[in-house]
Formats: C-alpha cells, sequence, structure tokens
C-alpha cells in the first residue's frame, strides 16, 4: 500500500501553490511515495526523552543596536520585480468575485 | 601565457608580488581558457569579462601604488551561482530567478572583494543546490573534466569542474548535504565545509537555513586554506554566525604534519555499496596517515545510519518554507498575469513553470512532513535524530581528534544515471550529511584514482566544531605524501580537454 496517494499528492501540490498537469502528478506521486517509504524510518528511532536540535549551534536571539543604518532605495528594491507601479510592487488582484 | 591557468593561487600571488605577471594577464588567461573549454564543460552560466578585468586592473593599479594587498589579492575565482553579488545575474540554476541581478553584495562577495580577489563569473548548480550532479540545474548539466560523459557531483559541480578544467584556481561554493566536498570528491580537488556559522549565509539564497554553509574550493589545501581565510568569520548580517576567531586555518595547512594525531574511521561508513576502488584509495590514505604519525583506530557513530533520512525531512522542510518568497510578486518570473487571473493564481502558475521536478518533490515533501497529523512523527522524530548523531560525534571525539571515511560511497557517475531514481541519487550523500547535521567542520581531499574507472576518489575528514585547522592539517599532509609517491598532485593527471578556437 503506498504511503501517500496520488490524491494527497495533489492535496499537497495545492497546499505547496504549484499547478501539476495529470503527467507530472503521474510522475511525481509515486517517487514521493518511494522518498516518503524512506524517511519514515526515523518515527522509531528515537526515544521519547531525546530532546530536538533544530539548530547545530545553542545560540539565542541575537540583537543588534537599535540603530538606523542604509538600506535599499526603492529603485533597488523595485529592481527585480515583474511588474512596479508608483514605487510600489504591481500584483494581480487579491480578492476573486466570489470572495 | 596560457600556463598561468596551470599555477596554484599562492604560485599566482608570488608571480604578481615579483612583478613577473599583472592581474590582468592572469584574469585574462582565464578568460580564454573559459572561452576555449567552456562550451564542453558548461561550468559557467555567467561570465563577467568586463566586470572581472576591472576588478583586475583595479588591484594592479593598488599594487603599483604600493598598497598593503592581501595573500590572494588579483588572483582570480568561479562563485557558485547562488551567492549574491551586486548587479550580475544570479539564478541558483533555476529559471524561477532567470535574469534577476541582486541589488546587494553577499557577505562572501563582499569579503572576496575586499581581499582583491577577481570574481570571474557565477558557476552552474542543481536548482537551488537540490541534487548532486547538477542535472536539476535548469540551464544544462555541467560535464566532469576528467570524463565528459559523467557529472561533476552537486550541487557545486560548476565550482569543482572549474577548478578541475583549469578555469579558475579558486571557487566558491555552498554546503547543505554535501555540495562542497562530493563535487570536490568526483573532480579530485579539494572541497571544505566550514563549522557551520562560520561562514556568513548573508546574501546566499537559503535551501536549509540550519544546514546552508558557504566554503573554499581550490586545487591545494594551502590554497583552500588562504580562501577559508578571506571569507570566515563572525557577520553580524547573520543571526546564526559564530562570534569567535577563525581557526588557524592556514598555519594548519602549512604546518601539514600529523604526528600523534588520533583519527577514527568510521565502521559504518564502508562496506556495502561502497565500490572497492573507492575503499582501496581510503584505506591506503589511511595506511599513509599511520606512516606519517598518525593513531588509527576504529569507532562506531551507530546513528549515522538515520542521517540520510532525517536529512531528507529536515532539509525538504526548510527548503518549502524558503521557497515560499518565490511567489513571483517581487522579483522573478511570472506567469499568467493577464487582468482576470489572482494572486494565488499566478503563484501557483509561476512556480509551476519556474519550478523544476525535483524542486517541485522537496517543496511537496517538506509541505507534507510539515503538515498537522505528520508533524510529530516526521519533523519532529528527524530533529531527534539529529541529536542522536550529534552525540555520536561527541562521543567519537573524546576518543579520536578527527574522524574519516569516504568523501562519496562510489565515484562520478556517468549523465543521466541516477536522475528519475531520487533514491538511488540521494545516497550519494551518505557520508557528508552526518556534518551538516551536527554542525561541524568537514572536507574532501583527492587521495587518487579508483582502479576500475580511473575517476578520482574523495577522502572526508570531519573535525570537531570550530576545529576546522585538523582538516587542513590532515588534508596538507596527505597531499605532501602523495605529491612525493606521485611526483605531483592528482589534478596534473587529468586528461587535456579539447580546446576550441
Amino acid at each position: 500500500m503506498p504511503s501517500i496517494t496520488r490524491e494527497e499528492v495533489a492535496h499537497l501540490a495545492r497546499l505547496a501553490r504549484i499547478e501539476l498537469t495529470d503527467e507530472e502528478l503521474d510522475h511525481l506521486a509515486p517517487q514521493l511515495d518511494q522518498i516518503i517509504g524512506l524517511v519514515a524510518q526515523v518515527s522509531d528511532v528515537a526515544a521519547d526523552d531525546i530532546p530536538p536540535t533544530s539548530h547545530a549551534l545553542p545560540i539565542t536571539n541575537v540583537m543588534r543596536q537599535d540603530e538606523n543604518r542604509p538600506c535599499l532605495t526603492p529603485e533597488q528594491a523595485l529592481s527585480g520585480a515583474p511588474a512596479a507601479e508608483e514605487q510600489r510592487f504591481r500584483v494581480p488582484r487579491i480578492l476573486t468575485e466570489e470572495a | 601565457m596560457s600556463d598561468l591557468t596551470r599555477k596554484t593561487a599562492v604560485e599566482l600571488a608570488d608571480l604578481m608580488s615579483s612583478g613577473e605577471t599583472s592581474s590582468v594577464e592572469i584574469t585574462q588567461a582565464h578568460l580564454d581558457r573559459i572561452g576555449a573549454v567552456d562550451n564542453a564543460v558548461h561550468a559557467f552560466l555567467h561570465v563577467d569579462t568586463e566586470g572581472a578585468l576591472a576588478q583586475a586592473a583595479a588591484v594592479d593599479a593598488k599594487r603599483a601604488a604600493g598598497d598593503e594587498l592581501g595573500p590572494l589579492a588579483g588572483v582570480p575565482l568561479a562563485l557558485k551561482d547562488v551567492l549574491t553579488q551586486e548587479g550580475v545575474p544570479t539564478t541558483a540554476g533555476s529559471k524561477i530567478l532567470e535574469g534577476w541581478k541582486p541589488p546587494y553584495d553577499s557577505t562572501v562577495v563582499q569579503r572576496l572583494k575586499a581581499a582583491g580577489i577577481v570574481i570571474l563569473g557565477k558557476t552552474n548548480m542543481d536548482e537551488f543546490a537540490m541534487g548532486s550532479s547538477t542535472e536539476n540545474s535548469a540551464y544544462g548539466t555541467t560535464h566532469n573534466p576528467w570524463d565528459l560523459n559523467r557529472i561533476p557531483g552537486g550541487s557545486g559541480g560548476g565550482s569543482s569542474a572549474a577548478l578541475a578544467a583549469y578555469e579558475a584556481p579558486l571557487a566558491i561554493g555552498t554546503d547543505t548535504g554535501g555540495s562542497i566536498r562530493q563535487p570536490g570528491a568526483f573532480t579530485g580537488t579539494v572541497g571544505v565545509k566550514p563549522t557551520y556559522g562560520g561562514t556568513s549565509r548573508y546574501g546566499l539564497i537559503a535551501l536549509a537555513s540550519s544546514l546552508d554553509t558557504p566554503g573554499p574550493c581550490a586545487r591545494t589545501t594551502l590554497d583552500a586554506a588562504l580562501l577559508h581565510e578571506v571569507i570566515a568569520g563572525y557577520d553580524p548580517m547573520d543571526s546564526t554566525s559564530i562570534d569567535a576567531p577563525v581557526p588557524p586555518v592556514v598555519a594548519a595547512a602549512r604546518k601539514g604534519d600529523v604526528t600523534g594525531l588520533r583519527i577514527g574511521v568510521v565502521k559504518e561508513l564502508g562496506g556495502e555499496g561502497y565500490q572497492p576502488g573507492v575503499e582501496a584509495r581510503f584505506h591506503e590514505a589511511v595506511e599513509l596517515l599511520t606512516k606519517l604519525g598518525a593513531e588509527v583506530v576504529e569507532v562506531s557513530c551507530p546513528h549515522f545510519q538515520y542521517a540520510l533520512p532525517a536529512y531528507y525531512l529536515i532539509l525538504p522542510s526548510e527548503a518549502s518554507s524558503n521557497l515560499a518568497k518565490f511567489d513571483g510578486m517581487r522579483f522573478g518570473l511570472r506567469v499568467g498575469d493577464d487582468g482576470v487571473n489572482d494572486a494565488e493564481k499566478v503563484m501557483s502558475l509561476t512556480r509551476e513553470a519556474g519550478f523544476g521536478d525535483e524542486v517541485k518533490r522537496r517543496i511537496m515533501l517538506g509541505t507534507h512532513a510539515l503538515s498537522s497529523g505528520y508533524y510529530d512523527a516526521y519533523y519532529g522524530q528527524a530533529q531527534k535524530v539529529r541529536t542522536l548523531i550529534a552525540r555520536d560525534f561527541a562521543r567519537a571525539y573524546e576518543q579520536v581528534d578527527v574522524l574519516v571515511s569516504p568523501a562519496t560511497p562510489t565515484t562520478a557517475f556517468a549523465i543521466g544515471d541516477r536522475i528519475d531514481d531520487p533514491i538511488a541519487m540521494y545516497k550519494n550523500d551518505l557520508c557528508t550529511i552526518p556534518s551538516n547535521l551536527a554542525g561541524n567542520a568537514a572536507a574532501s581531499f583527492p587521495v587518487g584514482l579508483a582502479d576500475e574507472d580511473g575517476l578520482p576518489v574523495g577522502f572526508h575528514v570531519m573535525a570537531p566544531v570550530m576545529r576546522d585547522d585538523l582538516l587542513y592539517q590532515v588534508g596538507s599532509a596527505l597531499e605532501a605524501a602523495q605529491a612525493e609517491q606521485w611526483g605531483g598532485v592528482l589534478m596534473s593527471k587529468v586528461p587535456e580537454l579539447e580546446v576550441a578556437r
């Protein structure tokens, strides 16, 4: 039995905001199933009393001085934008008509 | 002066300080070499001819004016296309960033420029550094100069191939699961992953933020150490940067003495699945180190076998979150903005068109691992395995100074061999991943050619956190002893590439 179904992969693609064609789903779903089979090995390795490590080194809350410093100009910040208008990023509409 | 491309960075620096040649001449020689062989190798995605010559002329002018210059001033370098350089196209090997010119320099680039190092251009890589062969680059595969039908390793295959093809004496890579060390092993070059936090991630297009580490690549150990010293050190722009002095890597590379050094051979990294020629060269190198005065013992790291599955949960989880910024709104590609589609649709269409298969696989895997109901079983458990691996290292370092293994289970494989088998591809990184999960320093050094295919074998050294100097100590001892045996470094055996006119 696969650990992840084609429908679940389609759902993940929607969550991750990636359109997938049927061919891509046919191709990627069995591969993801295989990979999940591999990674699932970890699920019974560590006992409950083992603390998780999120980061190799124990560094916490690094702060800098609260001082002004140079930053990008609006022109620089917008230089790679797919579309800009009035010194702002121009984006497609956010709301659909049904909303 | 085409032989300038055969020199080490140290030799080039000497030629410049003695006035025998200039940075402009050296830079031009490398640009000519790129022009002659890069059609066949495809190490570069972008060659910055004008910018490189301008940087070189600036260094020459400073030298003429009697300014004090760093030890690598005027030496050319190939930069992995995952680090930003102001005004120079940066793609991370992805269509989604095609044509993007960053408005700022990464910290690594700032430091290279400050040291007077000349940046020749940007090197090819697997898309967003996801891969072990450069076959996942949206811009075509890089070819291994040892055999053009083989991959050069990845993700930093462009940087390693540029070194092996004599297109540059120095290169920068980034290592998340082995992307500096595995290409180093596959091309007979030196690749070093510094301690996590020892080099800055500012301006590095993030793959997995808790693992990504920029590092030096070169054809010799001393060249790598000099480059390491240039790019390493505390950076307030990176919140995980270590605020401590850079380990004495150059001194260690110059010393190259392993007398009394305790070396542990990791029992679990060998045997089944390892190519005989790789194991043969590895064991010879261990013997050589014993002869040079090192004390060698076998050590066990029982949890290393779970490093690969843990890594393929942690990495995709972090990547799926980091790559959310590629939404078609602020930079890069935008698809389907027709006035009818809403932002969400445009984002989905952009990501479909802009990302390749491996990126899609890993984003979806990460989304799965982080979703409710699976989080504890997958991501939570992987983080616990990370603790177990760090404890294996800590126990081992109570007995020994460094650990060693082959850098990769096999030599470079043929282009196309593993492209549709993700798991076979992932197993390339069996030996390198544990050091990323634990954050310690590690490196691959060339130790000869495998008998069955005549391809380079890498020797992997793992040192404790912030003991990067020990890597260079072992690497340069090996390099010197082998040069004596072979009458030169391994790279002198690389086949001549056909030179295009």
